[in-house]
């Protein structure tokens, strides 16, 4: 169990406790290779006991995919200045722009927990909805191995996936809400599924300002 | 030349902060702020908030207008602010918290340091500090990256782990 960073969570100096081999998650690199990457099924299990676990708790669908996307909320926060770090020195830049932190999101994040880039990205074309975008995956990885009884079809637990789009977003101070719907496309793409990107208004004011200036 | 370093979080609550000394050019890495001024610190680090807040965001004109080139790193934003004879250099993560570092050069009229007007932080704007503060920032950035990806942390958690703590104070004898 030496994996376990132990020491940086203690509060009191008297109660750090440090790995037997000596190495706290200070020591170790932070980059990694490219291929080390994890098991489906371990994440699928992983992933079926956290909607289990969401479900017992909640009493409708909205709250089953809010819960959802809380879990998912802090691992965006952490993955964005993750992923802005082991960009290659150049460009590690924040984000300043809505067009940017989307294009980081379907490019590196999608390719980091997925291993490849979401499809599509779109600008609704509403008028009257300047702050809502899409983010379009056609076959989400965490559906994969889940079926939603029929009684229940409002359901997409991509909401999880959701959550880490919003937690990139607010960590990039581009506070959003972000939704999971599945919009099926035939036989092709049966569990397409949407991702409701809606900014909040200050964010399109201030890129309008900064557009001007 | 004393230097005083915070971690600030989205919320403006600070983090994490640790002072210090030079340990360039024989120094002992101690700092060297009198009792009057040490409490202001905070203020005047704090205070610059705004202005971090203002330059992060309209980052490519400011920084033409500076140094006159792309290539500077988007999150280093040099020397933001100066109050008297403390300067203030930020740097904001991609998380959106920012390491704030006030330096406070020596006072010229002190002996020993007439002749070590090149020193780094003798000239506070030079190139060369500049550069010296980066290296800094991007050494803590290095083990601030490491601390927030503990499992048990939660954003805007103050940071105390003695280790980052140490990692800190070795950055800056390297460095400052």
């Amino acid at each position: 169990m030496s994996s376990l960073p132990s020491s940086a969570s203690t509060g009191k100096e008297s109660g750090l406790r440090v790995p037997s081999n000596g190495k706290t998650i200070y020591h170790r690199p932070i980059n990694r290779t490219k291929t080390s990457e994890l098991s489906q099924a371990s994440f699928a299990f992983l992933f079926s006991e956290m909607v289990a676990y969401a479900q017992k708790r909640v009493k409708g669908i909205q709250e089953l995919e809010h819960k959802l996307n809380v879990q998912g909320h802090s691992i965006g926060i952490k993955l964005l200045d993750l992923l802005l770090y082991r960009e290659p020195a150049r460009t590690q830049l924040r984000p300043q722009n809505i067009v940017a932190l989307l294009h980081f999101i379907k490019q590196n994040v999608w390719l980091h927990l997925f291993g490849r880039q979401a499809d599509r990205l779109e600008k609704s074309t509403d008028a009257e909805k300047p702050d809502e975008y899409m983010i379009i995956d056609n076959e989400p990885l965490v559906n994969q191995y889940i079926s939603v009884p029929r009684e229940m079809s409002q359901l997409n637990c991509a909401a999880f996936v959701a959550g880490v789009v919003e937690g990139v977003c607010d960590g990039a101070d581009f506070p959003a809400r972000v939704t999971a719907h599945t919009v099926g496309e035939g036989e092709m793409w049966p569990g397409k599924t949407v991702f409701l990107v809606k900014f909040r208004s200050e964010v399109v004011e201030r890129e309008a300002f900064l557009a001007k200036s | 030349m004393s230097y005083y370093f915070a971690i600030v979080g989205t919320q403006d609550n600070p983090l994490f902060e640790y002072e210090f000394g030079t340990s360039k050019q024989g120094g002992d890495g101690q700092s060297r702020f009198t009792e009057q001024v040490r409490h202001l610190n905070q203020f005047i680090l704090h205070s610059s908030l705004d202005i971090a807040e203002e330059v992060q965001w309209s980052h490519g004109q400011i920084g033409r207008g500076l140094t006159g080139g792309g290539s500077r790193n988007g999150r280093y934003l040099k020397c933001i602010d100066k109050f008297f004879n403390n300067y203030i250099s930020c740097f904001v993560t991609g998380g959106n918290v920012k390491f704030l570092l006030l330096h406070q050069p020596t006072t010229p009229t002190s002996t020993a340091s007439s002749r070590s007007s090149t020193a780094i932080g003798a000239n506070p704007t030079s190139p060369a500090t500049e550069e010296a503060i980066k290296m800094f920032f991007m050494e803590v950035y290095d083990n601030w990256v490491k601390a927030i990806m503990n499992p048990f942390y939660k954003a805007n958690m103050e940071v105390r782990s003695p280790i980052f703590r140490a990692r800190v104070a070795a950055a800056g004898r390297k460095y400052l």
